[in-house]
C-alpha cells in the first residue's frame, strides 16, 4: 500500500465549517429564558419583599403616625417607644410561653401521628389525609369555630355541654386570664391546624430509614418498641426534626390569626405580630413605631434561628460531624 | 433566515408581547375590583360600609346608590370586627375610598384625611341635632353628615325581674346585687360583651367624669371611675356575668335566647328583640357610679365623611349632600325600616311614626333625658388606651388607678401630638 504525500501540493481549502452559533445561542437563549423565569419572580421579591423591609426600616426613624410617606425625622425615638411597651414586651413573653409549648407539643404530636399512620396495613392513605386535611383550613375559619362553637362560655358551647354532664359549671374559656384557660384554645386549634403537614414530613423520613438497620437491630437483640425507636428511628429522624423544629419556630413567631380571633381586646396572650398590627394598623395608626417594632422582631427572629441553627447543627455538612 | 435573525425576532416579539401583557396588565388593573366600575353616567366613586347586623341595610344602602343618577356610586361591604383597622389602610392608598362612614374622630381632621362639608350641611344646620352637630365641628368647621344616633341601654325582662322581686336598678351596686339575684343555672344575671368595651364611656359618664375637658384634658381619671372598674371587677367575678358568648353585645342573641337577663346593647336591635320576645322588654340606663354620678346613656352612631384625598371631592360632597342632606324618605327608611335608630334631622326624628309609642318611644326618651355624645377629640387610640384599662382592672384585676394613671399617661401623648 503505497503512501502519497500531499506535502508540497496545495491542498485545497478545506470547507469552512460554519460554527452555526449555537452555542452563542444557546447561551443568550439559556440566559433569557433565565430571567425570563426568574424575574417576576425577583421582580415581586424585590417589590413586595425588599422595598417594603427598606421602607419600614426608613419610616421607623420618622414620626409617622396616619401616613405611611413621613417627613419628621425622630431618631431613635420610635425604638426607645416601642422597647419601653409594656405590652410589645409582653408580647415578647407570650411568644416564649407559646413557642415553648406549641413546638415541642406539635413536634411530638405530629411524629407520633406518623409512627402510628406509618405502621397501618390497612386505610393509611384515609387516615394520612384525615390527619392532613385540616393543613387546608384556614386560621381564621378554624379559629371562630373553635370560639364560637368548641370553647365558647354558655351552656350549649361544645366543650362546656361535655363538662356539664359531670357537673363541671360553665368555664369562661377565653374572657378570663385566671385560671388562663385561652392558652388550651390557642394551642388546641394549633395543634388541629399543623400537626398533620409535619406528620407527612415525618413519614416521608420514616420511609426513608433502610429497614436492614432495624434487621440488624433484630439480629442484635434489640426489642422492638422504644428500644429500636430510642437508638434507630429517632436518631435517623435528627435532619428532619431539625427543620421541623426551625419551622414551627418560624410558624409560632408568625402567629397571628388564631390570636387576633380568640382574644379580641384582650391585653394578655398577644403575640408580637398582633401588638404591632396594632401599633401600626390598628386604633393607633403610628407606623413610624409599629416599623420600629418590626425592626427589633426582625432582629430577634434572625439571632434565635442562628443560634438554635448553632445549637441544633442545621445545615451542617456531613464533612463536619 | 438565519438563527441569529431568528433569535432576535423572537427575542423582539417575546419582549413586545411582554411589553403587552404588562400594558394589558395595567389596563385590566384599571378594571379589576377597585370598586369603581364604569358604565355610570359620572363620575364613579366608592363608599365604604361597616356591615350592619340587621337584615336588609346592605340592600337598601345600595338601592339608594343606584337612584343616584350623577354618579356610578359602588359600595364596599366591610365585614368582620375590624372595620376601622381596614379604612385606616385603605385611606393610605390610591384605592381609598370616595365616601365612608366613620365616627367623628379629630386625628381625621388632623391628618387631612377629610373634607370640610360646611357649605352642603350649613343650610339645614339648624334642622340636624345640635349635640351631632357639635361632635363633628373642629375650628368652626362641619367635617361629617351624622346618618344615625343610635343610643345604647341596658335591655331587660320585666318577667324575670317581677320573679325574682328585683327593681330596675339605678345605682351600680344595685345593677350587681340584681345581677345575682337573677341568676339561675341556666340565666346568667348580666351581659356587657365578651370583652366588657361597649361600656367604657358610659361608665366614665355615669361616674360623674368625662373622657375630656373642655380644653382638652383627660377628665377621666377620678376616683370614681376607679371605685366603678373595682366594682365590676367583683361583678365579674362574682358569676352572674355572662362571658364568652358567641355573639357580642351589639347583636341580641344572648337576651333572645334567655341566655341573660339584662343585655347591654342599643336601640337598633329592639325589632328583633320585639319579634322574638314581644312586650317582655324594658330598658334603662348605665346606673349612676358613686354618689356623684348620674345615669348615662351612649349615644352612638355613624356618620357620612368625604375622603379629601379622592379625586372626586366635589363629585363625593354631591353624593353625600344628595342622599343624608336632601333625601329624607332614605334617611326615614335607614332609620326605621331595619333597626331602630334615631334621625339626626330634628324634623325627621319627630315625623318618624314607629318612634312615637312603645319601648322606641322611651328609647328617645332616654336618649334626650341621659345622652351623651362622641367627642370628637377623644381619638381611636385613646379608646384603645382605655380599653386597656378595662382589660388590665376588670378583666384582670390591675390595679384601678394605677391603670388609669398609665391610661392618662398615654392620652396625654395623645394629646400632645394633636393639639401641640
Amino acid at each position: 500500500m503505497s503512501t502519497t504525500t500531499t506535502r508540497g501540493v496545495a491542498q485545497p481549502a478545506p470547507a469552512k465549517v460554519s460554527q452555526p452559533r449555537p452555542r452563542r445561542g444557546l447561551r443568550a437563549s439559556s440566559t433569557f429564558n433565565f430571567w425570563l423565569f426568574t424575574g417576576p419572580f425577583l421582580i415581586g421579591l424585590v417589590i413586595f419583599v425588599f422595598v417594603p423591609i427598606g421602607w419600614s426600616i426608613w419610616l421607623s426613624f420618622f414620626e409617622a403616625r396616619f401616613t405611611v410617606t413621613p417627613s419628621e425625622f425622630v431618631g431613635f425615638d420610635n425604638y426607645k417607644q416601642i422597647l419601653t411597651d409594656t405590652n410589645f414586651r409582653n408580647s415578647l413573653v407570650t411568644f416564649t410561653v407559646f413557642a415553648a409549648f406549641i413546638v415541642p407539643a406539635t413536634w411530638a404530636l405530629s411524629l407520633g401521628l406518623a409512627l402510628l399512620v406509618n405502621r397501618l396495613r390497612f386505610m393509611r392513605a384515609f387516615f394520612r389525609s384525615v390527619f392532613f386535611l385540616p393543613t387546608a383550613v384556614s386560621y381564621v375559619a378554624a379559629a371562630l369555630i373553635w370560639k364560637m362553637s368548641i370553647f365558647n362560655g354558655v351552656r350549649f358551647g361544645l366543650a362546656n355541654t361535655v363538662l356539664g354532664w359531670f357537673g363541671v359549671d360553665n368555664i369562661a374559656w377565653l374572657a378570663n386570664p385566671d385560671p388562663p384557660w385561652y392558652w388550651l384554645v390557642i394551642v388546641t386549634v394549633r395543634l388541629w391546624l399543623q400537626s398533620g403537614f409535619y406528620m407527612i414530613l415525618f413519614i416521608a423520613a420514616l420511609q426513608n430509614i433502610p429497614r436492614e438497620l432495624y434487621e440488624a437491630a433484630s439480629i442484635d437483640g434489640a426489642k422492638p418498641g422504644w428500644q429500636t425507636f430510642r437508638h434507630i428511628t429517632l436518631p435517623q429522624l435528627r435532619a428532619t426534626s431539625t427543620a421541623v423544629i426551625l419551622l414551627l419556630l418560624v410558624a409560632a413567631y408568625q402567629a397571628f390569626d388564631e390570636f387576633f380571633n380568640l382574644l379580641g381586646k384582650a391585653t394578655w396572650g398577644q403575640p408580637p405580630l398582633v401588638e404591632l398590627y396594632k401599633m401600626a394598623l390598628g386604633q393607633n395608626q403610628n407606623y413610624g413605631a409599629g416599623s420600629a417594632g418590626a425592626v427589633v422582631l426582625t432582629l430577634l427572629i434572625c439571632v434565635v434561628t442562628l443560634l438554635q441553627g448553632k445549637i441544633m447543627g442545621f445545615g451542617r455538612g456531613e464533612e463536619s460531624k | 433566515m438565519s438563527a441569529s435573525s431568528n433569535m432576535n425576532w423572537d427575542r423582539r416579539n417575546v419582549l413586545r408581547a411582554a411589553m403587552g401583557l404588562a400594558a394589558a396588565g395595567g389596563l385590566a388593573a384599571c378594571g379589576s375590583n377597585t370598586g369603581r366600575s364604569g358604565g355610570g353616567s359620572g363620575d364613579g366613586l366608592v363608599q365604604y360600609f361597616h356591615a350592619y347586623g340587621e337584615a336588609g341595610v346592605e340592600q337598601a344602602v345600595k338601592r339608594y346608590a343606584k337612584d343616584y343618577k350623577d354618579a356610578n356610586v359602588t359600595t364596599q361591604w366591610i365585614t368582620g370586627n375590624n372595620y376601622e383597622q381596614k379604612l385606616f389602610a385603605a385611606l393610605l392608598t390610591k384605592n381609598a375610598p370616595d365616601v365612608f362612614e366613620f365616627h367623628p374622630q379629630i386625628q381625621l381632621v388632623k391628618s387631612g384625611q377629610v373634607a370640610d362639608l360646611t357649605d352642603i350641611i350649613e343650610p339645614v344646620k339648624d334642622d340636624f341635632n345640635q349635640a351631632d352637630i357639635k361632635s363633628h365641628t373642629v375650628d368652626g368647621k362641619i367635617y361629617g353628615v351624622r346618618m344615625i344616633d343610635d343610643p345604647q341601654f341596658l335591655f331587660y325582662r320585666p318577667s324575670l325581674f317581677k320573679k325574682a322581686g328585683v327593681e330596675v336598678p339605678t345605682t351600680l351596686e344595685e345593677l350587681i346585687e340584681a345581677a345575682d339575684k337573677l341568676t339561675t343555672s341556666k340565666v346568667k344575671g348580666i351581659f356587657l360583651g365578651n370583652d366588657l368595651t361597649s361600656i367604657d364611656r358610659p361608665l366614665i359618664w355615669s361616674a360623674g367624669a368625662d373622657t375630656l375637658t373642655a380644653d382638652n384634658k383627660p377628665a377621666f381619671n377620678t376616683d370614681a371611675v376607679a371605685e366603678g372598674l373595682k366594682q365590676l371587677r367583683g361583678l365579674f367575678t362574682s358569676g352572674n356575668l355572662l362571658l364568652d358568648a358567641p355573639a357580642d353585645s351589639w347583636d341580641p342573641s344572648a337576651f333572645i335566647q334567655g341566655l341573660t337577663a339584662i343585655q347591654w346593647c342599643g336601640m337598633w336591635a329592639m325589632p328583633a328583640m320585639q319579634k322574638a320576645l314581644g312586650d317582655d322588654i324594658g330598658i334603662f340606663p348605665f346606673p349612676k357610679v358613686g354618689s356623684a354620678g348620674k345615669q348615662s346613656v351612649y349615644n352612638g352612631g355613624w356618620s357620612m365623611f368625604v375622603n379629601a384625598k379622592s379625586k372626586n371631592v366635589e363629585a363625593a360632597k354631591e353624593y353625600v349632600k344628595w342622599l343624608w342632606i336632601d333625601q329624607k324618605k332614605h334617611q326615614e327608611d335607614f332609620a326605621t325600616s331595619y333597626g331602630f335608630h334615631i334621625p339626626p334631622r330634628t324634623s325627621l326624628a319627630q315625623s318618624a311614626s314607629k318612634l312615637k309609642s312603645g319601648l322606641p318611644a322611651e328609647g328617645v326618651k332616654l336618649f334626650n333625658e341621659f345622652g351623651h355624645f362622641d367627642n370628637i377629640g377623644w381619638t381611636q387610640a385613646m379608646i384603645a388606651a382605655f380599653w386597656d384599662v378595662i382589660a388590665n382592672t376588670i378583666r384582670k384585676d390591675g390595679d384601678p388607678k394605677a391603670q388609669l394613671d398609665a391610661c392618662e399617661k398615654k392620652v396625654n401623648a395623645e394629646l400632645k401630638k394633636l393639639f401641640g
